[in-house]
């Protein structure tokens, strides 16, 4: 049988063995990135021209160990026993060992060699091995193991070339790593549990598979075979495991124990390691970066730089797209004036939806160039290691400082950065609780409310304290609300807090360039359909019906009596009051009620659930000033600071007191009103959880607005 | 220094230990085990972390950060 020209090709390994490296010095820039069905895993291929042959290479998520007790260990053994929808099993695995590490990382390859694959070892970071004294003679290890080995630095390109040659010899050649010699309770115990699990119609199930569900704790192997969890399979288990007791063998640790043994025995005199241990740079940068003072300063100042340059720095680049939107508004809308819809929804939907998802990019691109950063030199590990026990006991841990942090100026990079959380349930609980920090898009709607009620009542210092206190609600909820996520809605199993601390390493240019493009490529392309999307969604709400007997009355009362500009604005706040969102505004004012909003602030807090900046433009639209106005705006916080209920229980009274003002500052605190972080959520998580995050915030904020008006107009004798 | 067994999350910065094998049926151990922290490894404890968790192992030339509560399930004897 001719050989295939076309392969497919699994890259397996243990974290921080360089193995992202590889495959991008391998594909290079003819690389996808999506996600495997039904997990938020990443699904990682690019195409690779390996001598002769095209290869799709498909990047597995990192993991230590095929036991399948998290979902990247699910994915990695799914995939290479052909269990994954749309994705055959593969003609030959490249497992990427760390060469520092080489025993426990051939612990994946053994297991991955169960499952019948040809396989090629790549003896990766060779370079920081030989530095450190530490040889591997690739050629025995070769001999003993029956598969090719090759020594190679991917930071550097060492040894593509023999991979090459390496691959097409494993898959022509059929190379089949060397299995662990199982002593007879071993497989006399698969047999018997292969036999009972096929006689009960469970389906398809490799040997390599079968032992997998007799030494895995709970194996997902079982699940994803049609055999029913819990009781029904418990006696065939435990007559399995049975077998391999009275053979004297614990079945919880045999497994480890018989491998690292068998690897014990291939490695040996083919390692070899310096006579001396010397100190380690890592270790001595160690003993400053994680020590108890200076440690924790360092971290602070670090994470301090890292929230100033999205906070502050990425500001100007913001500036200029927002500019740059404008000019582009002004540009199309001339060819459009002939249809006034038209030009609404090509100006306001489509540019200004597109314009909402480009500003994001500033505040992505330069914290995925820190995260890239802080990941690649090993520094991240170190962060989780210092912050850990502040986010353990709420069901976060170390790796949701990073995330949280962002939110404050963002939340959009914020839960992209939660990627760099392992443990899924940490991980969705970080993206549960990430929009409740206070982002800068909240700051208009403080600045404008404390400007207007708080300071001019209480003063500057009151006012300040306002603004930080403001700023911790968000703080103070979410973790109460981390805690009982924890406790009542994540059924999954928690998994141990294990974080490798790897030396540190010098980082790459290329590396962290690569990781932002993918980044923001990504986000533009996945999340950026939706958010375009919501805002036509809502632009048409504001915008309909829009009968032309609204503006022709206006101008015949009015005309005349006022400049041009003042009419237009006049027209404008006529046409919002009787849109379908300003009708949406009035029904639901009753609900509203409780936390002292008119129907006017309700149709502002409407109008923000896609952006929660926008309210400010649509109190001037609504105010008859204009929708250029911003939080500074003289002439809005007079005119909100004039308005009185024209009937009701408070007619007469001012619409806005302090306690309105701080009840909607604690609202547009609590709520979700971003159409952007709903979307990224759906794409980091689901939809199920972006509606749930969505439904929960706007529960909050409405009891957190009634209870503060309360409490408000008791205390402050309004 | 006094020896004999004790869990592992016992153990002081600069503490070594000899992990002892164990009969019970905690989530952490098989992730330990293919970690190669297996009974008969000898691991020492490198720090313990600012705020009190977690701490900082070493064995067979790998770093390893563990809270407490997982690594008080390992029983170690302790070794001079």
């Amino acid at each position: 049988m001719p050989a295939p020209r076309e392969l497919r090709v699994a890259l397996v390994g243990n974290p921080n063995t360089g193995k992202t490296t590889l495959f991008n010095r391998l594909t290079g820039s003819r690389q996808k990135i999506g996600n495997y069905p039904g997990v938020t895993v990443e699904k990682k291929y690019g195409t690779w021209e390996c001598g002769g042959r095209t290869v799709t290479l498909v990047d597995l998520p990192g993991t230590y160990s095929l036991a399948a007790s998290s979902p990247d260990e699910r994915v990695a053994l799914d995939f290479l026993t052909g269990h994954l929808a749309g994705e055959p099993k593969p003609d030959a695995v490249i497992c990427v060992v760390n060469t520092s590490n080489v025993v426990r990382n051939l612990f994946l390859a053994s297991q991955v060699a169960d499952l019948g694959l040809p396989l090629v070892i790549a003896l990766n970071m060779a370079d920081a091995a030989e530095k450190a004294d530490i040889h591997v003679d690739a050629a025995l290890l070769s001999r003993r193991l029956g598969v090719p080995v090759v020594r190679t630095v991917a930071t550097k390109g060492e040894g593509m070339v023999a991979l090459e040659a390496a691959v097409n010899e494993a898959v022509d050649e059929r190379a089949l790593m060397a299995q662990v010699p199982w002593p007879e309770a071993v497989d006399h115990a698969v047999q018997h549990l292969g036999e009972g699990l096929a006689a009960a119609g469970a389906q398809d199930l490799a040997p390599g598979e079968v032992r997998r569900v007799l030494f895995d704790r709970e194996s997902a192997v079982l699940e994803r075979s049609g055999w029913p969890r819990g009781a029904d399979s418990a006696p065939l288990l435990s007559a399995a495991r049975d077998i391999l007791s009275s053979a004297g063998l614990h079945p919880a640790s045999a497994e480890a124990l018989l491998r690292y043994e068998h690897l014990g025995h291939v490695t040996a005199n083919a390692v070899s390691f310096p006579e001396r241990r010397r100190r380690t740079w890592t270790e001595t940068i160690d003993a400053v970066l994680t020590h108890r003072v200076w440690g924790l300063a360092i971290f602070l100042g670090m994470m301090l730089v890292v929230f100033q340059s999205i906070y502050t720095w990425a500001a100007p680049f913001m500036a200029a797209i927002e500019m740059a939107v404008a000019a582009v508004q002004e540009f199309v809308a001339p060819h459009f004036a002939a249809w006034p819809a038209l030009q609404s929804l090509v100006v306001d939907g489509v540019v200004g939806g597109a314009g909402g998802v480009v500003i994001f990019l500033p505040q992505i691109l330069i914290l995925f160039f820190f995260i890239a950063l802080l990941e690649d030199t090993g520094y991240m590990a170190r962060g989780a290691f210092l912050m850990d026990k502040m986010f353990g006991w709420c069901g976060l841990n170390g790796k949701s400082f990073v995330p949280m942090l962002s939110s404050y100026a963002c939340a959009i990079p914020g839960l992209l950065a939660t990627r760099t959380i392992e443990d899924p349930r940490a991980r969705l609980t970080t993206i549960l609780i990430a929009p409740l920090m206070s982002c800068s898009a909240r700051l208009p709607v403080y600045t404008l409310m404390i400007g207007a009620f708080i300071e001019p009542t209480y003063g500057a210092m009151i006012a300040g304290l306002t603004l930080f206190a403001v700023h911790l609600v968000g703080l103070a909820v979410a973790v109460p609300v981390a805690w009982g996520m924890n406790k009542f809605v994540l059924r999954t199993r928690p998994l141990p807090f294990l974080l490798e601390m790897p030396p540190y390493r010098r980082p790459r240019l290329r590396d962290i360039l690569w990781r932002m493009w993918e980044r923001a490529r990504e986000f533009l392309v996945r999340a950026g359909t939706v958010i375009v999307a919501m805002t036509i969604i809502i632009w048409a709400l504001v915008y309909f019906p829009r009968p032309a007997s609204v503006r022709e009355g206006i101008e015949a009362e009015a005309s005349g009596l006022f400049e041009p500009a003042d009419l237009e604005r006049k027209i404008d706040a006529a046409y919002i009051e009787q849109s379908y969102l300003a009708r949406a505004g009035r029904a639901v004012q009753p609900v509203f009620a409780p936390a002292g909003f008119d129907w006017k602030i309700t149709v502002g807090v409407l109008a923000s659930f896609p952006a929660r900046e926008v309210i400010i433009a649509t109190l001037g639209t609504i105010y008859g000033v204009g929708s250029e106005v911003d939080e500074e705006s003289q002439d809005l916080r007079s005119m909100l600071g004039r308005d009185r209920w024209a009937d009701g229980p408070r007619a007469g009274q001012p619409v806005f007191n302090v306690p309105v003002a701080l009840a909607l500052m604690v609202f547009f605190a609590l709520c979700l009103q971003c159409g952007a972080t709903v979307a990224v959520m759906a794409k980091e998580s689901n939809w199920g959880w972006a509606v749930f995050a969505f439904a929960y915030m706007t529960a909050l904020a409405w009891f957190g607005a009634v209870l503060t008006y309360q409490l408000g107009m008791r205390w402050l004798g309004v | 220094m006094n020896t004999g067994f004790c869990p592992l999350a016992a153990l002081r910065a600069g503490e070594r230990g000899r992990v002892q094998p164990s009969s019970d049926d905690h989530p952490a151990h098989q992730h330990l085990w293919a970690l190669g922290l297996l009974p008969g490894t000898e691991v020492k404890v490198v720090q313990v972390a600012p705020l009190g968790d977690p701490m900082e192992l070493e064995f067979n030339g790998m770093h390893l950060s563990l809270r407490k509560a997982d690594a008080s399930s390992l029983q170690v004897e302790r070794l001079a």
